[in-house]
């Protein structure tokens, strides 16, 4: 069983072509960026969005995509002419980038809320806040998702 | 009827901000899952969520597939005269889930 | 060709190894027992461990809200309830969930606590059984397995049984599947390494029935077993099958003195 024996050649070839395959392929489907654009167009139409006003409190690493807790604050006095609307999640590597819309009535007591997600993968949270005065304010989040290797069971069971 | 939590303060002062918290029990099935027999589940998710108090509407959500199984939703609303906080769940086929919670105001 | 593999393997194995060092944990003492049992909370991640911490945003309790009321739903033609016969469950089924799965001398085999609640509801209260996988089931069995939180597994396994608990320990030993693996291979000499990006618990069950994030939704002990037998590519075992309640038994045995978590959240 002479050639089980590492040679340090071995070594570096592994590592490289491990490289090359983590690179090379995705592990999960990403939807492009040009799709988070459209959804967002969707939603605002060409209105630019400035970032501030918004912070968002996610997790730098989430052991699993499926329950992703965010929490959005919204920096607004909440009076009756100067307020939130509403928020809308995006999450840029999703299938469908669109995850949620919130809507702050007249009788939200602050423009705070929380919920779960989920994330197909690592990439960016947006969350875009609509003024009263129809401002646009953002926030962008990098989340890492890891992967479990018995996680790549497709079925249901 | 889908089991519902609800998290409203026995009692508040008039003018506090209290945190209110929701969650029903859904799968909120995305359309990715596959059976063991290899056949995709279909979307079925709740699709609105409000939360309404004192004549008006507190916080209301459009909810799509990429939000997690049992949806929760934590958030806030300002105390202002004892009465219920009625909370409404809408699915994808139209079926409403309805709950509601005295909040006592002094 | 072969080297090329070796080399890949040699390089995930360093950064795995390089990996473990840096995720040390540091869990309370609760979770853990004198014989190194460690129950599957201390694999879980903060957020994860945050979320069955709390009693009401830990999925879970749905499915326990939900057997608390069907324990006082009248079923079968007597209109009898579990309530009827059990009264108060917080005192009546206190220690249930640690003794399960047990011998029945009714049955005359070893049985688990899903049987047990689907022998009551046929023979005492004359009502269809729940099937499997059911969302009645798996709300009563939560129910009652959740009264015993804090309580330490402690499950019999000699007398009538020893026979239930030998071969719970062929299974749990025994390789199988295309994969050929064992489930002692990942979970006795893996456990609390990493594959890809997740730690490999030991695989012990107070926490069950559990919510699993994978699925979305609450599963049941049997459920856990058909998943992990797929995951290995074997052919699972129908759930309520004897095989099944015998590798339960030597798995609570395994974990005996883990205090019962139930309903708890994991991956």
């Amino acid at each position: 069983m002479a050639d089980l024996i590492l040679t340090r050649r071995d070594a570096l070839a592994g590592m490289g072509a491990t490289f090359l395959l983590l690179t090379a392929f995705p592990i999960r489907s990403f939807a492009a960026d040009a799709d988070t654009a459209e959804a967002i167009k969707a939603q605002f139409g060409d209105a630019v969005a400035q970032d501030g006003k918004v912070t968002l409190k996610l997790p730098a690493l989430a052991e699993t995509g499926n329950s992703v807790a965010i929490t959005c604050t919204v920096d607004s006095p909440m009076t009756d002419t100067d307020r939130v609307a509403r928020v809308v999640i995006f999450a840029n590597r999703n299938p469908r980038p669109l995850i949620a819309t919130m809507l702050f009535g007249p009788k939200a007591g602050q423009s705070v809320f929380s919920t779960n997600m989920r994330l197909s993968g690592t990439q960016d949270v947006i969350a875009i806040a609509e003024m009263a005065d129809k401002s646009l304010w953002k926030a962008t989040t990098r989340v890492k998702v890891t992967v479990g290797a018995c996680d790549t069971l497709q079925s249901r069971y | 009827m889908p089991n519902t939590r609800i998290k409203v303060p026995e009692t508040a002062t008039a003018g506090d901000i209290v945190e209110i918290r929701a969650v029903i029990q859904h799968p909120m099935e995305n359309g990715f899952n596959v059976t063991s027999a290899g056949v995709i589940i279909p979307v079925e998710i709740i699709t609105d969520f409000v939360c309404e108090y004192d004549g008006g509407e507190v916080f209301r959500v459009k909810l799509e597939p990429g939000l997690s199984a049992n949806p929760y939703f934590s958030f806030f609303l300002k105390a202002t005269k004892t009465g219920p906080v009625d909370f409404h769940w809408l699915d994808q086929n139209g079926t409403k889930t309805d709950a509601s919670v005295t909040l006592m105001v002094t | 060709m072969r080297r090329f593999v070796v080399g890949i393997a040699a390089f995930c194995a360093f950064s795995a190894a390089f990996a473990e060092a840096i995720l040390a944990d540091e869990q309370p003492a609760r979770v853990q027992t004198a014989l190194g049992a460690r129950s599957g909370y201390t694999y879980m991640g903060p957020d994860t461990q945050a979320l069955q911490d709390d009693d009401f945003s830990n999925p879970g309790m749905l499915w326990v809200d939900e057997g608390e009321k069907l324990w006082s739903t009248a079923a079968g033609p007597d209109g009898k309830s579990c309530q009827s016969c059990h009264g108060d469950a917080r005192t009546s089924m206190r220690t249930v969930a640690t003794r399960y799965p047990a011998f029945s001398p009714q049955l005359g085999r070893v049985i688990s606590l899903e049987q047990q609640i689907n022998y009551s509801r046929t023979a005492h209260q004359h009502a269809d059984a729940f099937p499997y996988e059911s969302e009645q089931l798996i709300a009563l069995t939560a129910f009652i397995s959740s009264q015993a939180r804090g309580l330490p597994m402690n499950v019999s396994v000699d007398g009538p049984a020893a026979a239930s608990f030998e071969r719970g320990k062929t299974f749990f030993y025994q390789r199988r599947g295309q994969y050929n693996l064992s489930c002692a291979n990942c979970h006795e000499q893996h456990a609390g390494d990493h594959l890809r990006g997740e730690s490999i618990s030991q695989g012990q069950l107070n926490g069950f029935p559990i919510y699993r994030e994978l699925w979305q939704a609450m599963g049941s002990v049997d459920r856990m077993f058909a998943w992990c037998n797929q995951a290995v590519r074997a052919e699972p075992f129908a759930p309520g099958s004897q095989e099944y309640v015998d590798l339960e038994l030597f798995e609570r045995w395994r974990g005996r003195g883990l205090l019962i978590e139930s309903p708890a959240v994991r991956r």
